[in-house]
């Protein structure tokens, strides 16, 4: 509610018996219009309301964006990618555990490191996750659940293990029913935490890309309104320039200026970040996930020797081999994205990398097919976890570019949505001091005016 | 008359249209020729209109029929037929008699841990399937292992996806319906499993509200159902954990996740060699044979496979009683009980 000037006109007679407060404030500023010193009042008194709000608009929408920029960057992300981290770790753990029984009862050294590995991430990024997770949120109650099946998981790894060296197929069994509790419960709620933390990510960046239009809109109508207010004080005066005025007029114009220019470039910054970043790093983190998953199933080719089958049409297929061609499916159309959306040469390669492992890997998968299709149990255990010419030597190949990539992506990420997160920097903190310094000049170049009435 | 008109006609496309005329009636006939004696043969089964009907009407007699499974199969005999020449005629790398067996049977089917890289299945049945391999294809190591989870068995010999199953599989007449046994290679029964430090006595009313485990498919389970139906079991016995295989029980029971497990005794003493905690209890409370199914209509396969059990059996130093002393007699008390009475072949076609 505008107040109108004070003393500007004597109060209105008390004709009607109850009158409301805005009737007599209408009544106030109607007769203070009829005057030139109030209508130079009322006029400054917009003005200056006008300039202060301009620079209060901006100064929150501009710090609601830098708030959500800085989540992107510094929150969410880095949760998302510890999620993936999670999910790829459990995913690495399992694969490494059904590796070392393939192996007999010498579980190697390079399997063991990889299972103790992939516990291990897992257990820290569950830390993470859950101090970051707010209280009772579905994030939260996934990540108890995590917490609680990993050391269920891990006990009977363990057991396993134990009954592996000492000669007894109940390790067999336990490592199956181990496998079960990964696949059936403790992947999918990890792939549950990783959708969910790219679901805030992508509100994160919904709340830092939008324009400040209620920003924009009043810093034109301000500056509409100053230079109404000049030319009509030229009109009346004929004097060209009121400094106060013109010194209001720079103030907003510099932060309309700023806020639309720095908007404009962190906003591109931003869509970088997520065009060039977080699609590809979502992209490697798929296919990493797909090839680990490929090679589980490999694996568990094997281990079950046939055990289990599955039916499509009137064909019966080997379940983890049928899996597993669905793995490698995956695995190549997340790596036909991953390529298309590498903007770089040093981003290009490492893919391209990946997609040569995997087509070998593809070829050897097949040649051990066969091996063991023939019955030649043997032959097919060498082409898969043997040394030279194995299925491993591809797998290990791909994982390492894809680390490669995942490595280059996330500096990209980091160093777009940076120069995002800077070009808003000091923007609120900005329009703030020049919209007092606006509406002080507005003030004084008012003020001036109305002293020649005095 | 018409005949004649239609030969008359034969001559370009008249032709050829005549001639898939022709062939479209040779075809329907071939087609409907077979379901003639179905229907004509239908009234002496009674109401049955369709051929499934007596399908069903049939398996019913075979059921009503049958008192001793173990002696449903056909003579011994050397004479190669339809499917072992199949076999025969395999190349190359697929010269191979393909197997389905288990490899989670401490003793029967199982791959060693510490063999070192070696990964070859080892056990008692894995020993009659060398054997049989080698007299079909003259080389023991002819054989392709696939690893059958125990409700698989009769479904991959239907389909083809093996030739036989030696798997500790026991003889009974359901099973007859779909498959073909040969004679009996073992005796067991059903034995009730558990904890040293239960209370549980074996198969009578201490099971009373108690868990039990089974394999799906198994005949332990299809007894304790059938039992329970007839009231024959304990009251509040929960049978609902079911596994893919017996020795998935086994981590059940010492995670405490069931109270006690049933299957054939001989499986059931694999089980606790495996765990000095727990023990057969009671004695055996069914007379189960094990054979080796193959598919229903291969009777060369069948009376191929019992000459060759007969063999074994004969065969003092590296037969049967061999492979029991290899395998079982440290697990299992005595091998005349194990051994099965000398077989009938009672099934005539």
């Amino acid at each position: 509610m505008t107040q109108p000037p004070k003393g500007s006109a004597a109060p209105p007679p008390d004709t009607a018996p109850r009158r409301t407060a805005f009737a007599e404030g209408v009544d106030r500023l109607r007769a203070a219009a009829v005057t030139e010193p109030g209508r130079l009042r009322i006029i400054g008194a917009v003005l200056a309301l006008l300039v202060v709000a301009f620079g209060t608009v901006t100064a929150w929408q501009m710090n609601a964006r830098a708030t959500a920029a800085d989540d992107v960057l510094t929150r969410s992300q880095p949760l998302s990618s510890a999620a993936a981290d999670i999910y790829r770790s459990l995913a690495e753990a399992n694969t490494a555990a059904s590796s070392g029984f393939l192996a007999g009862g010498q579980e190697t050294e390079d399997s063991r490191t990889r299972y103790d590995n992939g516990i291990r991430t897992a257990a820290e990024g569950l830390v993470t996750a859950a101090a970051n997770s707010e209280p009772k949120s579905p994030a939260a109650t996934t990540i108890a659940k995590l917490n609680r099946l990993l050391p269920e998981y891990k006990g009977l790894v363990e057991r396993a293990r134990t009954y592996n060296r000492q000669g007894f197929p109940v390790g067999g069994a336990y490592l199956r029913y181990a496998n079960e509790k990964m696949q059936k419960e403790m992947l999918p709620a990890a792939e549950d935490l990783y959708t969910k933390e790219n679901q805030r990510l992508s509100a994160d960046y919904g709340d830092a890309k939008p324009y400040p239009w209620a920003a924009i809109a009043l810093g034109v109508v301000l500056l509409a309104a100053l230079a109404w207010a000049q030319h009509r004080n030229y009109r009346r005066t004929n004097r060209v320039l009121n400094h106060g005025l013109v010194a209001a007029t720079a103030a907003s114009a510099v932060v309309l200026l700023w806020l639309v220019v720095g908007h404009s470039v962190a906003r591109s910054n931003l869509t970088d970040s997520y065009e060039h970043g977080v699609r590809s790093l979502n992209a490697l983190n798929e296919a990493r996930i797909a090839s680990l998953k490929a090679r589980g199933n490999e694996n568990l080719t094997l281990v079950s020797r046939g055990a289990e089958t599955t039916k499509v049409g009137d064909t019966t297929y080997d379940s983890y081999d049928l899996a597993f061609g669905k793995n490698m499916d995956s695995l190549g159309t997340a790596l036909a994205e991953a390529g298309r959306l590498a903007d770089d040469t040093s981003g290009e390669q490492p893919v391209a990398t990946a997609n040569g492992n995997m087509a070998e890997w593809k070829k050897r998968h097949t040649s051990a097919r066969t091996q063991d299709e023939n019955g030649n149990y043997q032959q097919a255990l060498n082409l898969v976890i043997g040394g030279e010419g194995a299925t491993v030597e591809c797998f290990d190949g791909v994982d390492e570019a894809l680390a490669t990539a995942l490595k280059h992506e996330k500096a990209e990420f980091e160093q777009a949505a940076g120069d995002g997160l800077d070009a808003m920097g000091y923007l609120p903190q900005g329009a703030g001091v020049l919209a007092a310094l606006g509406a002080a000049g507005a003030l004084i170049g008012i003020g001036r005016r109305l002293s020649e009435y005095r | 008359m018409r005949a004649g008109r239609l030969r008359t006609g034969l001559k370009g496309w008249g032709g050829v249209g005549a001639m898939a005329f022709a062939c479209v009636l040779a075809v329907l006939a071939a087609l409907l020729l077979p379901m003639v004696p179905w229907h004509g043969s239908g009234g002496g089964g009674g109401a049955d209109d369709d051929g499934h009907g007596v399908a069903r009407g049939s398996q019913a007699r075979a059921a009503e029929e049958c008192t001793a499974p173990e002696k449903q199969t056909l003579a011994p005999s050397g004479d190669d037929g339809p499917t072992i020449d199949e076999i025969r005629a395999r190349k190359g790398e697929k010269r191979k008699l393909v197997v389905g067996v288990d490899q989670n049977s401490y003793r029967w089917g199982y791959r060693d841990p510490n063999s070192g890289g070696d990964a070859e299945l080892e056990g008692f049945d894995i020993d009659l399937a060398h054997r049989i391999a080698k007299d079909i294809l003259g080389d023991e190591d002819a054989v392709q292992f696939k690893a059958i989870p125990t409700d698989q068995r009769v479904p991959a010999i239907q389909d083809g996806r093996v030739d036989m199953v030696v798997r500790t599989m026991t003889i009974n007449c359901d099973r007859l319906q779909d498959v073909a046994f040969s004679a009996p290679y073992f005796r067991t029964g059903q034995q009730v499993l558990a904890p040293k430090s239960s209370k549980i006595t074996g198969y009578n009313s201490t099971l009373a509200g108690k868990e039990i485990c089974t394999a799906a498919g198994s005949t332990a389970l299809s007894t304790l159902e059938q039992d329970q139906q007839d009231g024959r079991l304990a009251e509040g016995v929960d049978l609902r954990t079911t596994v893919p295989n017996q020795l998935d029980c086994l981590v059940r029971l010492q995670l405490g996740e069931v109270d006690a497990v049933v299957t054939d005794g001989a499986l059931a003493a694999s089980q606790a060699a495996q765990d000095p905690t727990v023990e057969l209890k009671g004695d055996a409370f069914t007379t189960e044979y094990y054979g080796v199914a193959m598919k229903k209509d291969a009777d060369d396969l069948v009376r191929r496979v019992n000459r060759v059990l007969e063999e074994w059996r004969a065969d003092r130093a590296g037969g049967w009683q061999h492979s029991y002393d290899e395998w079982l007699s440290e697990t299992m008390d005595d091998a005349a009980k194990s051994l099965p009475p000398t077989p009938q072949y009672l099934r005539r076609s």
